[in-house]
């Protein structure tokens, strides 16, 4: 098979010395990165970027695909000890991630983080070698209208969870929609909800800093609250025995969260509009959809971390097909990538298979390998971050403290946002207090200025006609399994009123 | 001789002086900390490959003795980094890469207080034209097939755009002025998305920079039609341009460094050195050929000038899209 010896001779490019040697580098250069706070595989490959003018090429992208890759699994290791997700990415980790550290499991959660991130990555770069000009055919087919029939879905397997208060629910949506809507407006042309007239407001209120605010110091604050300070929250023994005998835990209770975020995490990470943040959501939302035991979610279920983890390195080798065989980026990192092969002198499109196909061969062989080194190398330090959690929490939220203003300040540096993420603390505590579900707020934020818009362009092309999506052979099937899983809790409140009725 | 703690300081800043070039004491101004480097625009659009395209090579061939710092504030349509520019602490390490928001943004929201006239003229490293794309598969392979075609359609013919007020909605919109023509136009947030929608055909054309549509024009699926430049363009020879069609119009988007208002004046005559030596350098002339951008090279007083009249263009341009 053709394909087959390409990826053979790609396997091998990529474990030439130098290549090899930029791979390890990389990786653990990524996972240290995305495991601050605040700084994700955007800020690590931004800064790389320049460094790669000294080798060729080939070996520059293996570098930098290796720090995304890397920074995928690091996202994860400040989720789940800190409970302040390490990249965008990992949002979703933290909300099952972070439960179980605080029952003393933080290093059943990272090896199954772990484990997740090396079944995700793998079975994407398989898709990937197998279908790439496929998909992305399939990725052009996806105008605003399948775009926003995608967004309302994701939306649903938060609404249609059922176990959760719906009203309340519902609201923390819209509570996360409204703040989705600040800034500037793509559609008019014109700045809108700046808050007060405070200019910081026009760029938008970010995600990243909403998340450092509600999971960061929200968190804390409500730990304190909770256990006044007094406790350690963990005490976890580090042994090689013990090790291995979570890695057989994280096979038995995460595999059916490893699965579905590889392959879901995969298709959406391939649309360009998506990227790996509301793969890693969506995939949670529906491994908790499908499960026997939706309850155990949000109180430490493996599969509630093997979901969004499986799903973000999936979704992050997924971005990166729109970005080689189209020209466009997939997510913010991948745009970085672009713009570094085109001064490379490469031009990606739909000829780089062909013209540069060893180029294209290259890289694909390095997922491989950059994925195998990613899971080994971030194993070996398990024992490491777990063993921070030894210190008492009375020195822990200090640091965690110090942390989240540290990565909100070096993602963006500015102010505005600090000041934002310390009120985002305080009202994520407050919601908590009462009992609001905070993860659909976040979901909102996420997915909000990928729906607005793209309700707003399809409604342009129909002329505001709703049937647009309906009526096209993508959207329509999706918009109705969205519509239905929103209208599900909804007909079972139904079905209980009359039974209860008629009994 | 005791070899106390002080002496051995003296030393090694001794030798450390005598190991610097000469041509760093043929300066007066040097910057004494890592310079903000402000793009104007998201990450991976055209403003941003350059920028970091610039500081690579800066980086590559260590120009200079402080790094430069790239950071995205494309935040309210450039807004972000005017604000930025016009409140930078320290002047003399704040520069920025622009497109034309440079322009179009301070007159859409004047609420801003912005006035570029007020900005330090740095470099201009050149124009990027504008293009008028349709997909292979739409049959069109004549501009005046497009116009045809966009009367025959009466008013449902859709093109893609990055938003009202930016560059290619004021060629589309002086396009559609000049032929009568009757368009719907759907925003995008950048100038991928807008390539990507028409190589799905979503969207039936777009006005992109070359950069932009480059990869599809390659692989066969984009069709040029007409250019908005002043002369053809040496990567497309064939392609003709609105004023053969009989109308004076060209429109370019500004790829310069600009620096904060009130930067000293030796710190100017530094960054103007510099990104002159990076101008004239064989990797900016290169890249120049393959994204097809025009050399467009001003002093200061040219880019000043350029300033004024650019203003007064665009204020006309946007009136007339508002109004």
């Amino acid at each position: 098979m053709e394909v087959l010896s390409f990826l053979a001779s790609g396997v091998l490019t990529a474990l030439e010395p130098i290549n090899l040697g930029l791979i390890l580098i990389g990786v653990t250069v990524g996972l240290f990165i995305g495991a601050m706070p605040g700084l994700g595989s955007v800020n690590g490959v931004a800064i790389l970027l320049p460094v790669t003018f000294l080798v060729p090429p080939a070996s520059a992208i293996i570098f930098l695909a290796a720090i995304y890759y890397g920074a995928m699994y690091g996202g994860a290791i400040s989720s789940v000890t800190l409970g302040i997700p390490g990249a965008s990415t990992a949002v979703a980790t933290t909300f099952d991630g972070r439960p179980l550290a605080l029952q003393g499991r933080a290093s059943l959660a990272l090896v199954t983080a772990a484990l997740a991130s090396f079944v995700g990555g793998t079975v994407a770069t398989v898709f990937f070698s197998l279908f790439a000009p496929l998909l992305a055919t399939v990725a052009l087919n996806f105008g605003p209208p399948e775009i926003f029939a995608l967004m309302l879905l994701a939306f649903a397997t938060f609404v249609g969870l059922g176990g959760d208060d719906i009203p309340k629910t519902i609201f923390s949506i819209c509570f996360g929609l409204v703040l989705a809507t600040v800034g500037f407006d793509t559609i008019s042309g014109e700045p809108r909800l700046v808050l007060f007239d405070i200019q910081g407001f026009i760029r938008g209120i970010g995600f990243i800093v909403l998340a450092i605010g509600v999971y960061g110091i929200g968190e804390m604050l409500w730990t304190i609250e909770q256990t006044r300070g007094d406790i350690t929250t963990t005490n976890p023994r580090m042994t090689a025995k013990g090790l291995a005998s979570d890695a057989r835990e994280a096979v038995r209770r995460g595999w059916k969260g490893t699965w579905i975020g590889s392959v879901l995490g995969f298709f959406v990470g391939v649309l360009p509009a998506a990227g790996a943040t509301p793969g890693s959501l969506m995939s949670y939302g529906v491994a908790k959809m499908i499960s026997k035991t939706p309850g155990e979610y949000g109180h430490g279920s493996p599969d509630g971390v093997a979901a969004p983890e499986a799903a973000n390195n999936s979704a992050s080798t997924g971005s990166m097909l729109p970005m080689l065989t189209l020209g466009i980026p997939g997510s913010p990192t991948t745009a970085i990538l672009l713009g570094g092969m085109v001064i490379w002198g490469l031009t990606p499109g739909p000829r780089l298979f062909i013209d540069e196909s060893e180029f294209v061969w290259g890289l694909i062989g390095s997922f491989y390998i950059s994925n195998l080194a990613a899971v080994l190398i971030n194993l070996a330090f398990i024992p490491l971050f777990v063993w921070m959690l030894r210190m008492p929490f009375t020195i822990l939220a200090p640091l965690i403290f110090v942390l989240s203003i540290v990565g909100g300040f070096a993602a963006s540096r500015s102010m505005h946002d600090l000041w934002l993420i310390v009120i985002f603390g305080l009202g994520a505590f407050f919601m908590r207090k009462f009992d609001y579900p905070l993860a659909p707020a976040v979901l909102a934020i996420v997915l909000g200025p990928i729906a607005e818009p793209t309700l707003r362009q399809s409604l342009l092309l129909s002329s505001g006609d709703p049937m647009i999506f309906f009526n096209r052979p993508i959207a329509g099937p999706i918009t109705v399994v969205a519509i239905i899983l929103i209208l599900l809790p909804a007909l079972r409140l139904l079905r209980r009123k009359r039974s209860v009725a008629s009994g | 001789m005791k070899f106390s703690k002080r002496v051995f300081l003296g030393l090694a800043a001794g030798s450390a002086l005598a190991t610097l070039p000469m041509s760093a004491w043929a300066e007066d101004w040097q910057p004494t900390r890592p310079v903000d480097f402000t793009i104007m625009a998201g990450s991976g659009g055209g403003a941003d490959q350059i920028a970091r395209f610039v500081q690579s090579v800066v980086e590559a061939n260590d120009m200079t003795n402080r790094p430069l710092i790239p950071t995205n504030r494309g935040g309210g349509s450039g807004a972000e980094a005017l604000l930025h520019l016009k409140d930078a602490r320290d002047p003399d390490h704040t520069l920025m890469v622009t497109l034309n928001s440079f322009y179009t943004t301070p007159i859409r929201q004047e609420g801003l207080g912005v006035d570029i006239e007020k900005f330090t003229p740095i470099t201009m490293m050149g124009v990027d034209p504008f293009v008028l794309w349709v997909h292979k598969d739409s049959g069109i392979t004549t501009f005046e097939q497009y116009i045809e075609k966009v009367r025959e359609m009466d008013g449902e013919f859709v093109m893609g755009g990055t938003g009202t007020g930016q560059e290619d909605s004021i060629v589309i919109a002086y396009m559609s002025g000049a032929f009568d023509l009757d368009i719907k136009y759907i925003p995008y947030d950048g100038g991928g998305a807008v390539a990507k929608d028409l190589a799905g055909q979503q969207i039936m054309a777009t006005v992109n920079n070359p950069a932009e549509a480059k990869g599809f024009y390659e692989a066969g699926d984009f069709i040029p039609l007409l250019a908005f430049s002043d002369e053809r363009m040496d990567a497309y020879p064939d392609v003709p341009t609105l004023k053969e069609k009989g109308h004076d119009f060209s429109y370019y988007n500004q790829r310069a460094i600009v620096g904060a208002p009130g930067m000293s004046d030796e710190a100017a005559a530094y960054y103007r050195d510099l990104f002159g030596k990076v101008y004239e350098g064989e990797d900016w002339q290169t890249y120049l050929v393959s994204e097809s951008l025009s050399p467009l090279p001003m002093d200061e007083a040219q880019t000043r000038a350029y300033w004024t009249t650019q203003v007064e263009n665009h204020r006309k341009l946007l009136s007339e899209i508002d109004g």
